[in-house]
């Protein structure tokens, strides 16, 4: 067991635990922020994306002890009202059905754009090609990430 | 005006009636203290300071905010949106003063609090719709009262009561806890189809706001003070149960606090439909927090011994039903040449029209096509998990289920708890499809918390959950057509089996479009369990059947959709005597007319490989176009037209999302899906193996119209996820020049298996 201070969502929290642990069980279990999903532990869903500075990481593989000072947001603190562009274009889309992985998609896409602004098609399929839907919304997540894009641009 | 009797649900009305009846609304306070201060209605307006319940879904505030509760579970189906919808038109409220929360499981208040079949709808629209419908009369009866004029007189809109002569007029949060005293009337008067104003219009989804922001929604995210993890380890493979364990490096883990042997059901537990359960016996441990139970999984060791052939007798919805569970350890391989042998022997015969034997002779060209499909698995974004709260002789659950209420009985039973003292709280799943109708993990998560005397939350990693059985069964069906001179379809034979179940629809298209039918069906016994996986059964027919009929109509020298028209029409025209068919041949002429129109069937391009295919399942006719091109040797889906005649839609927009799921998925298991077994061990146990689809490999596009018409709804989530198999392996023929018989696709294309 050991102390991290960790910058998450602009306040630092502290937590007491073994440096292994994944920032996924961190955020879930110890500070009971259950917004960031566990679907596989070995990154290949998508479902636990967070962001560590400005790039979307997958949480279940990312030990507690190697986040370091980097600042971490997570769906929770991607803004305060719920009105990030991305957050406000999946609701005008209306993209989710069971929801379940719908914030790793939205952290993905959110890092996305802080990077490219405009991506094209295939840059947007690229960047989300990590993320699994289960239920198969790629087709509206496509396009809220564009119509986030246009409405930041 | 139609008026009904109060019939559906009038037990409810006046059990939720009489207790309304003081004036202030008792219950769900569980509910309400999700959201204490935002309402979350669309208008802004606060919370009331009372509520008044008009009956089991209805309650109205004395500000006109009115909650409607969603009687089912809610697993991405959208039916929190639209089962609302449908109440909240009849009670004729502006829906932006509507809050919507999730029902609790109440036998009593609401029938049929389920998820399966694509049912929700279908079952619920009378009594959603007398729910509303009910609960508006009474405040025109309050109304009537304060104005003494007759109820007939009143008008309703947008939540206001008025009268005309005089003027007067009264919202309906002045009237309510007047109308919450009335009794609920004998009949009401349902809206014509024509005077809806919130059906057939686009809502957005109900928990959108609280999706995109990471509120805790599911199952995965129930907390509670002193809550324990559970996990568990199973048998490595189909065929083995637990001999012993070693815990020893385990037991000394931090933050473990015991581990222990569970069995699910006692041995002389008769099991219902849905009791199905792979490793009766199991290893459980229990912890502080997920990634210690994790590792002391990891480090946890197990034997196991064969286990022995056994024949249980379960209940089928009251009826006893002998299920064979044989020993041994099984491969695909030998899954595949047992069906091929199986089949050869032929099967029950389940239906014989006319003379096929003697037609097969008369035919001047015969075609025989043998289709496979394998286990798949279900692979829902949310691991199997439940939270279980077992104490003085009472059960709190709280978790993501299907079948709520069958779950409810098997925990009664095994716990030997009273249904009264069980208490089940619905959360959103994060993805059913049928997995969570088999709800062994809420039985395995009570006997833990019985047993450590703690509130518990199991969790299954993505490993146990795709290990842990209740699969899609694997599937082989041999068709046979013969045509005559004139290149018709004068003999169609199915063959059609499976392991452990048979796919076969003998009544389905085309049966009664062709004089001389045959249709068989076999079985082969399994220790695979298997269950219900979107449009269980349909899901394979659709894709063979649909496959094999694109190669009779080239074999006859006829457009595709032309020859399933023409033979549509001689099912219309021509009906065989004595015999019935599942579906209505004009609808099912219907969507393949219109995709034809929608896709521009007739203006193909030579850069575009076409593929059509139909279906009717779920009570609902589904024809879809999808168009392809090969990028560097790999398919690349530009489009697919989908129609589908559901009948009327509640809300168009959501029914849309849930159509292209049904595409994606079907495009996505068609190409990858596939569980294969090696001596009873799953071939595959996560995502990196496991190939799901991806935006990559989803449509460009997808389009989705519907037949508009004013017939009841029927279902939507299962209806486009069958035919799709077939419109792509249609299309990929037209690609490569190849036909696709096994699923998954991708073992014929090298360049998409490779990624």
């Amino acid at each position: 067991m050991a102390t991290y201070n960790l910058k998450i969502n602009g306040k630092t929290q502290t937590v007491d635990v073994d440096g292994a642990t994944p920032m996924l069980w961190v955020l879930r279990d110890h500070l009971q922020m259950v917004g960031t999903k566990f679907g596989c532990g070995i990154a290949q869903c998508g479902a636990c994306t967070i962001h560590l500075g400005d790039n979307a990481v997958r949480s279940c593989q990312l030990p507690v002890s190697a986040v370091g000072d980097e600042e971490i947001t997570t769906i929770e603190g991607l803004s305060e009202h719920g009105d990030h562009p991305v957050q406000k274009a999946w609701l005008e889309i209306d993209v989710p059905q069971c929801g379940y992985c719908q914030a790793g998609q939205i952290m993905s896409a959110s890092a996305l754009l802080k990077r490219n602004s405009s991506p094209t098609d295939d840059e947007i399929a690229t960047a989300m090609n990590g993320n699994i839907c289960r239920c198969g919304t790629y087709t509206r997540i496509k396009k809220a990430v564009k119509l986030a894009a246009e409405n930041n641009s | 005006m139609t008026l009904v009797k109060t019939k559906i649900g009038r037990r409810t009305f006046i059990k939720n009636t009489s207790l309304a009846s003081g004036g202030l609304v008792l219950g769900f306070s569980w509910l309400n203290s999700c959201r204490p201060k935002d309402t979350g209605s669309l208008t802004g307006k606060e919370m009331p300071k009372e509520w008044f319940q008009m009956n089991g879904y209805i309650k109205i505030g004395e500000n006109g905010l009115v909650t409607i509760f969603s009687p089912n579970p809610e697993g991405g189906q959208n039916v929190k949106t639209s089962m609302p919808m449908i109440v909240a038109d009849e009670l004729d409220v502006d829906w932006k003063d509507v809050i919507v929360e999730q029902a609790p499981l109440d036998t009593d208040a609401f029938s049929f609090q389920f998820i399966g079949g694509s049912q929700a709808i279908r079952r619920g629209w009378p009594g959603l719709r007398m729910a509303g419908a009910s609960a508006r009369h009474m405040l025109k009866m309050a109304a009537a009262d304060a104005w003494k004029v007759p109820v007939s007189e009143i008008k309703t809109a947008k939540g206001r009561l008025t009268h005309e002569d005089s003027g007067n007029s009264l919202g309906y949060g002045e009237v309510a806890s007047v109308a919450a005293k009335f009794k609920v009337p004998e009949e009401v008067q349902l809206k014509e189809y024509n005077e809806f104003n919130i059906i057939g219009t686009s809502r957005k989804n109900v928990d959108g706001p609280d999706i995109v922001t990471g509120k805790p929604l599911f199952g995965m995210d129930t907390q509670k003070e002193g809550m324990l993890i559970a996990m568990i380890v199973h048998p490595p493979a189909f065929g083995l149960k637990l001999k012993s364990i070693d815990d020893s490096q385990a037991r000394n883990m931090p933050g473990i606090r015991d581990i222990f042997k569970i069995k699910v059901f006692n041995d002389d537990y008769v099991k219902t439909f849905f009791d199905t359960r792979t490793y009766n016996e199991v290893v459980v441990i229990v912890g502080d927090s997920t990634w210690e139970v994790m590792q002391a999984k990891k480090a946890i060791k197990i034997a196991c011994e064969p286990i022995e052939s056994s024949t249980d007798t379960r209940d089928r919805f009251g009826n006893a039903w002998k299920q064979h569970t044989p020993a041994g350890l099984e491969s695909t391989e030998n899954h595949l040449a047992n069906m091929e042998d199986r089949a050869a022997k032929g099967g029950e015969v389940r239906r014989k029209d006319g003379n096929p034997e003697a037609a097969f002779k008369q035919a001047v060209k015969i075609i025989e096509r043998t289709y496979t499909a394998p286990f798949l698995a279900h692979n829902c974004m949310e691991p199997m998990n439940f939270f279980a709260d077992v104490k003085d002789g009472k059960a709190e659950l709280i978790g993501p289920l299907q079948k709520p209420e069958f779950t409810e009985q098997t925990l009664s039973a095994r716990m030997g708890i009273p249904l009264e003292k069980i208490d089940i709280k619905m959360t959103r799943l994060g993805g059913g499809y049928g997995r969570r109708s088999y709800a062994h993990w809420a039985v395995e998560a009570a006997l833990i918390s019985e047993r450590m005397k703690a509130p518990v939350k199991l969790i299954y990693t993505r490993e146990d959950d795709m290990t842990d059985g209740v699969y899609r069964p694997t599937y082989l069906i041999k068709l046979k057509a013969g045509l005559d001179a004139n290149n018709n379809l004068i003999a169609y034979h199915v063959n059609a089996g499976g392991i452990p179940e048979s796919p076969l629809h003998e009544n389905r298209f085309p049966a009664g479009a062709v004089d001389n039918y045959l249709a068989e069906s076999w079985t082969i016994d399994s220790n695979i369990t298997v269950g219900s996986f979107r449009a269980p059964s349909s899901n394979f027919m659709a894709s063979a059947e649909q496959s094999f009929l694109d190669e009779v109509a080239e074999l006859a020298e006829k457009d595709p959709i032309d020859f399933r028209l023409e033979l549509l029409e001689k099912a219309i025209n021509s009906p065989l005597e004595g015999t019935t068919n599942d579906y209505d041949p004009t609808r099912y002429a219907g969507v393949l007319k219109k995709v034809k129109e929608k896709s521009n069937w007739e203006d193909q391009q030579p850069n575009l490989s076409r593929g059509v295919a139909a279906y009717f399942c779920h009570n609902s006719y589904a024809a879809q176009v999808l168009d392809l091109v090969m990028e560097d040797g790999k398919p690349r889906v530009e489009k697919v037209t989908c129609v589908l005649d559901c009948g009327m839609v509640v809300n168009p927009d959501g029914a849309k999302n849930m159509a292209e799921g049904g595409i994606v998925d079907g495009i996505g298991n068609a190409f990858f899906g596939e569980l294969r077994f090696e001596d009873g061990i799953p071939s595959k146990n996560n995502f990196d193996s496991y190939r799901m689809i991806r935006m990559q490999e989803s449509p460009k596009e997808i389009e989705v119209h519907f037949v508009e018409n004013k017939i009841d709804p029927t279902g939507l989530g299962e209806p486009t996820f069958p035919p799709i198999f077939a419109a792509l392996a249609n299309a990929l023929y037209k690609a490569t020049g190849e036909r696709y018989y096994q699923q998954p696709f991708m073992s014929k294309l090298p360049s998409l298996a490779n990624g």
